[in-house]
């Protein structure tokens, strides 16, 4: 016999009460690691969405900066035009090491859609400009665009899959009825880009009726730290605003900020109550052997003893409450993005709910502390018993 | 003269209630020699059982001096006791006091896990073999009867090997059949194993049957 088989078929003997309270521990590390999860998962997916924006600023017309946040992620929505003489006066800003200039136009289209719903489909005009800013943008099939003004797209990988297109093929244009020759098709990049369809910068103004517009300008500088005071000093141009990459990643974050302390809070209570859950099941449990504790007592048993028998069992409950919570968190962390996908304003691409086996263990070892800490009081008292007190108390 | 084991003088417990103090035990002189076989008789609420605790190193003295082994308890801390009742004192209930969770043969082994002595599952079986359980080893308290039950006590009791054998109205739950099976099994451990054994009883019968009797009354032992 050993103190750990004896904590053990007392749990085990006791099924019902043992798996609700293991359940109880489960639950509340399977909130914890996802809420943990969910927040590295986020920040992560977003600071990629970002960094693949290629940009530090994107310099926008006038309007709400949601709005720009809006349109520097997803590449559309909202749209408002600037002149693109705003363009030819910063272009010659000594400070920028990358610039090109864009002009997004979204054409809805009944057909599209993967069940022929109707969608948007979204164009952005382009200058060569923009494969420097996006150098992983590389291409599956085809090349660049063959003139300046040519009627020609480039489409993002999954805009040609979703089309069933391939270079050569031809893509039509709702409701301006203009045809474009397919010229490339990228290879997949894990951002906005590749639902977009892309042709040169002068067609996508002359086909949509936008002569001399864009949408944005991406502007990439040579040295990051000079954010400040290029945002600044474009202040002085009437008409656009600066939107910067920290503010974006701010803004975003300010959104989701709200959600996630709810949702800490939420992760706080259930620890708690897992805790207090346990404590009175172990408390239970020891009130209700307080005569087999006596005789134990009668028969050798230190305070220190009794102390590590009804610890052991604490520990064990927590133990398998963690690791089955862990299980459960990094089985339902699939179920769990998708819940939160359909609740959160604006969500990133990547993977929201990030689960690490770091983050796994972490949870472990909290929920042995947690262990550690419910187990103490009913141990405690278990111990003190005085051995005849114990065993006359059921006479 | 045999060596002594146990030794009281003017032992007094007292339960302290706050409306009056009551002497359980008062003034008792005893001597448990190696080899006794004594059956502490008397009336309920005459005190044997608190006697019984009190030698056996279950609870602390009020008054009076107690020895054991020759190691003066009587003011002794609850880890000092502790230490007694591994190395020399072994228990029997009357409630048999089972751990219900634990096999037959868990429960003989417990008391070796609390004295820090290795798991000897072979002295264990031949323990329960002795009582005449050798079949049910296996078995958990729920399944065997009450004669069984206590049969798995008195095993449990020997396993650590200890000095003194205490049982506290070890009969008093069973019928009187199974009540001198079970005696039958401390006289047998007193006369061929030279046991030091100290029990209370309500049954004359069985009380006859021991070397010493000693009758209790009020907390004091009576002549007879």
């Amino acid at each position: 016999m050993r103190s750990f088989s004896v904590a053990y078929k007392n749990l085990s003997k006791k099924k019902i009460r043992t798996s609700l309270t293991i359940a109880g521990v489960a639950v509340a590390v399977a909130v914890l690691v996802s809420l943990f999860g969910f927040d590295a998962g986020y920040q992560q997916s977003l600071n990629s969405d970002i960094d693949k924006l290629g940009y530090h600023l994107l310099v926008t017309a006038k309007g709400c900066p949601y709005e720009a946040a809006t349109l520097m992620l997803k590449g559309g929505g909202g749209l408002r035009y600037m002149e693109d003489d705003v363009y030819k006066r910063i272009v010659k800003d000594p400070r920028i090491d990358k610039i090109t200039p864009q002009l997004v136009s979204s054409v809805y289209n009944q057909q599209g859609g993967p069940e022929g719903q109707g969608a948007f489909a979204l164009y952005m005009g382009i200058e060569s400009s923009y494969l420097d800013l996006k150098p992983w943008s590389k291409f599956k099939s085809g090349g660049w665009f063959s003139s300046p003004d040519a009627d020609e797209a480039i489409m993002g990988y999954e805009a040609a899959e979703v089309e069933q297109r391939s270079v050569g093929d031809q893509v039509f244009i709702p409701n301006v009825n203009k045809v474009l020759t397919v010229r490339g098709i990228f290879e997949r990049t894990g951002t906005q880009d590749d639902g977009v369809i892309f042709m040169p910068l002068a067609a996508a103004q002359r086909i949509f009726g936008l002569p001399g517009k864009l949408t944005g300008i991406g502007i990439k500088l040579k040295n990051i730290q000079q954010i400040a005071d290029f945002e600044e000093d474009l202040y002085n141009e009437p008409g656009i605003q600066v939107v910067s990459l920290a503010q974006v990643r701010g803004t975003i974050l300010n959104l989701v900020a709200s959600a996630r302390a709810m949702a800490n809070s939420i992760a706080l209570i259930a620890i708690f109550i897992a805790v207090i859950g346990v404590t009175n099941t172990i408390l239970m449990s020891v009130f209700e052997r307080t005569r087999e504790i006596g005789v134990m007592k009668a028969l050798g048993a230190s305070a220190g003893d009794i102390f590590k028998i009804i610890w052991l069992e604490t520990i064990l409950i927590c133990i398998f409450g963690g690791l089955s919570g862990a299980i459960l968190a990094a089985a339902g962390s699939s179920l769990i993005e998708h819940i939160i996908r359909s609740i959160l304003p604006y969500a990133p691409s990547g993977k929201l709910v990030l689960i690490k086996p770091g983050l796994l263990l972490n949870a472990f070892l909290a929920t042995l502390i947690m262990g550690i800490a419910a187990g103490t009081y009913p141990a405690l008292r278990a111990s003190r018993m005085k051995p005849v007190e114990a065993i006359r108390s059921g006479e | 003269m045999n060596e002594i084991l146990i030794d009281a003088r003017k032992l007094t417990k007292v339960y302290d209630l706050i409306a009056e103090k009551i002497y359980a035990v008062r003034d008792i002189d005893l001597e448990v020699r190696s080899g006794d076989f004594i059956a502490v008789m008397g009336p309920s609420g005459s005190g044997k059982t608190t006697l019984l605790d009190s030698l056996g190193c279950l609870t602390t003295i009020n008054a009076g001096s107690l020895t054991v082994m020759g190691k003066d308890v009587s003011r002794a801390k609850e880890s000092a006791l502790v230490s007694m009742r591994r190395r020399f004192l072994g228990f029997v209930f009357q409630d048999f006091l089972l751990i219900p969770t634990l096999t037959a043969i868990e429960n003989v082994l417990l008391p070796l896990l609390f004295a820090r002595i290795p798991q000897d599952r072979k002295k264990a079986a031949r323990l329960l073999e002795r009582v005449g359980l050798a079949k049910r080893i296996n078995h958990l308290p729920k399944e065997l009867s009450g004669g069984e039950k206590q049969r798995v006590a008195i095993a449990r009791a020997l396993i650590a090997s200890p000095k003194v054998l205490f049982g506290d109205e070890p009969t008093g739950n069973l019928d009187s059949k199974t009540s001198q099976e079970i005696f039958d099994i401390f006289a047998d451990l007193n006369k061929n194993d030279n046991l030091t054994i100290v029990l209370t009883t309500h049954n004359p019968a069985l009380g006859s049957q021991t070397k010493k009797l000693i009758f209790l009354k009020d907390g004091r032992i009576m002549p007879h």
